[in-house]
């Protein structure tokens, strides 16, 4: 039996070094395809105990970040703007794929704790609100930057930028930067492109770009020719004096619901 | 064709006898975790109440399969003895590496149903609230033109089954057979069931620091050699788990490719008739 068990192990060993290729190439697999790409550190062990580091290692992030989403819910409802960052940054941490968690951690921070902020009764100074509320708002700002450092092959929180920059920060060209990157998804929907026009034409010093990004929209077809695009067309017709020749046509469009 | 006869009746045997010990009932609990989940989330948005019902749900699956793997496996073997069961299969020409199959034939098939049983009741309740909120959307949405209302049907659709949760699930399966293989093999030299259990989930969560340890020495940055030298061993030792937790990132959206779902499936697999392999080699020697 002992010379059996000692025989075992030595297999086991050769048998590890013999997986080894494999499990490499998995592990490689797995990367590429942006598989396992939390950042399992000091810094997250600090933030959600010994139990549920040891769950996090153990193969159950997912749950983890689950049951702590639901305590942010129960913060939010509390109005606890500082606990809920604090727990966004770890569900975050724990679920750097996962697309909901970092837009919904975005739109908490810049949407609700900043006005929350706006509103705060104990706070007399204004000044010091309003430097509560660009706090939140950049907050929610990073959120969206470092989701789409984990997330670089997904347009979705591209167009989520694009939306906090076009209508909190009020950055027009950063917005249009953001909306652009979103369209260059096959699978982003025909409105990011159209954004992206829309937020060039306000950009200091881009108002040709975006006239030309426009009319390339409105040369592809119907689906994009919709009233707001043909208005701006239009104006920027106006504004850039273009050759009354290469005007979009005058003919009447039928009416759309531009989201 | 007689071993495969032979194979075939101890893993009935061992099935039957597995599903009189009631283990099917931690399906209760799973069900209670499901359903109860999904009902308490009524308060979050759809996109959050679908997460959390995959999160909790492919969690618990993973848990109640692992769990069901160790404990099944780490009780057979001295409950057969104590029942002299053993004894009586064993008298018969069946050799003993003949007898470990059926069992792992038995309990894997054990948790093929599991597995199949905690899907179907998981995807069940994810098309039944799927329903509801395509309902209440699609109640939302009357009069809006029909672009609008595809664009939002879209989004709860996209939010709720994905076909990449069935290669999550089949990979859940193949994590709990590899645990059940590896069980085997260490209750092949263990002197009780309890020293199995301990072992094998002391093995578990080794397993899963095992990428970490084998990163570690393969890079070969320490220069201290027997920090290298024990790195080495966790990564030689033990099997790489971590390998089979795709649903964590398949749940947040990240499409498994069919390579990477083959080179896990061969893994575990491996991993699977390597086990058995060894616990074949010390249970053909040990005294019973």
């Amino acid at each position: 039996m002992k010379k059996r068990l000692v025989a075992a192990f030595v297999l086991l060993v050769l048998a590890g070094a013999a997986l080894l290729p494999l499990q490499l190439l998995a592990a490689r697999s797995a990367e590429k395809a942006h598989f396992r790409k939390t950042d399992i550190d000091i810094g997250l062990r600090e933030r959600i105990g010994q139990s549920g580091f040891l769950a996090a290692l153990s193969g159950f992030r997912s749950p983890l970040a689950a049951i702590l989403w639901i305590e942010a819910h129960t913060a939010w409802e509390n109005t606890e703007w500082g606990r809920m960052a604090g727990i966004f940054q770890t569900v975050t941490t724990l679920q750097p794929r996962s697309l909901m968690y970092w837009d919904m951690a975005s739109w908490h921070m810049a949407w609700n704790a900043a006005v929350a902020a706006m509103q705060n009764e104990k706070q007399p100074s204004e000044a010091l609100r309003i430097k509560a509320r660009r706090e939140y708002e950049e907050l929610g700002r990073h959120f969206l930057e470092r989701g789409i450092a984990n997330n670089p092959d997904r347009y979705q929180l591209y167009l989520q930028m694009g939306v906090l920059q076009r209508d909190r920060l009020e950055n027009h060209c950063a917005a249009a930067e953001a909306f652009l990157k979103a369209s260059e998804f096959p699978d982003a929907p025909p409105y990011a492109a159209r954004f992206a026009g829309y937020e060039m034409a306000k950009c200091p010093g881009r108002e040709r770009e975006a006239y030309d990004h426009l009319r390339r929209l409105y040369e592809q077809g119907e689906s994009q020719r919709l009233p707001s695009l043909i208005n701006l067309l239009r104006e920027m017709e106006n504004k850039l004096d273009i050759p009354e020749v290469d005007r979009v046509e005058s003919a009447a469009f039928p009416p759309a619901r531009e989201r | 064709m007689r071993a495969l006869r032979v194979t075939a009746a101890i893993g009935r045997n061992t099935f039957t006898e597995l599903v009189r010990q009631k283990v099917f009932f931690f399906l209760l609990i799973f069900a209670l975790l499901v359903i109860g989940n999904s009902a308490f989330m009524a308060k979050l948005s759809f996109q959050e109440q679908f997460q959390m019902l995959k999160d909790i749900s492919l969690g618990a699956m993973s848990v109640f399969s692992s769990l069901l793997a160790i404990l099944a496996t780490a009780g057979f073997l001295p409950k057969d003895m104590e029942d002299r069961t053993i004894y009586t299969i064993l008298a018969k020409p069946v050799p003993r590496w003949l007898y470990l199959l059926g069992k792992l034939t038995g309990i894997i098939a054990l948790l093929a149903v599991a597995v199949l049983l905690m899907s179907g009741l998981f995807l069940g309740v994810l098309w039944l609230k799927e329903s509801v909120v395509l309902a209440e959307t699609r109640a939302q949405f009357e009069g809006a033109p029909v672009e609008e209302l595809a664009r939002a049907v879209k989004e709860v659709t996209d939010a709720t089954f994905q076909a990449n949760l069935v290669p999550g699930i089949a990979v859940i399966f193949l994590k709990a057979a590899l645990l059940a293989a590896l069980t085997l093999f260490i209750s092949t030299f263990a002197t009780s069931s309890i020293f199995t259990i301990l072992m094998a989930a002391a093995v578990y969560f080794i397993g899963h620091l095992q990428a970490t340890a084998r990163d570690y020495w393969l890079a070969g940055l320490d220069p201290d050699w027997w920090l290298r030298l024990l790195a080495a061993a966790v990564a030689l030792v033990f099997p790489d788990l971590q390998a089979f937790n795709l649903t964590d990132d398949i749940i947040a959206g990240t499409a498994v490719p069919l390579m990477l779902f083959v080179e896990t499936a061969l893994l575990g697999f491996l991993y699977t008739a390597v086990y058995f392999a060894l616990a074949a080699l010390v249970f053909s020697g040990r005294e019973l």
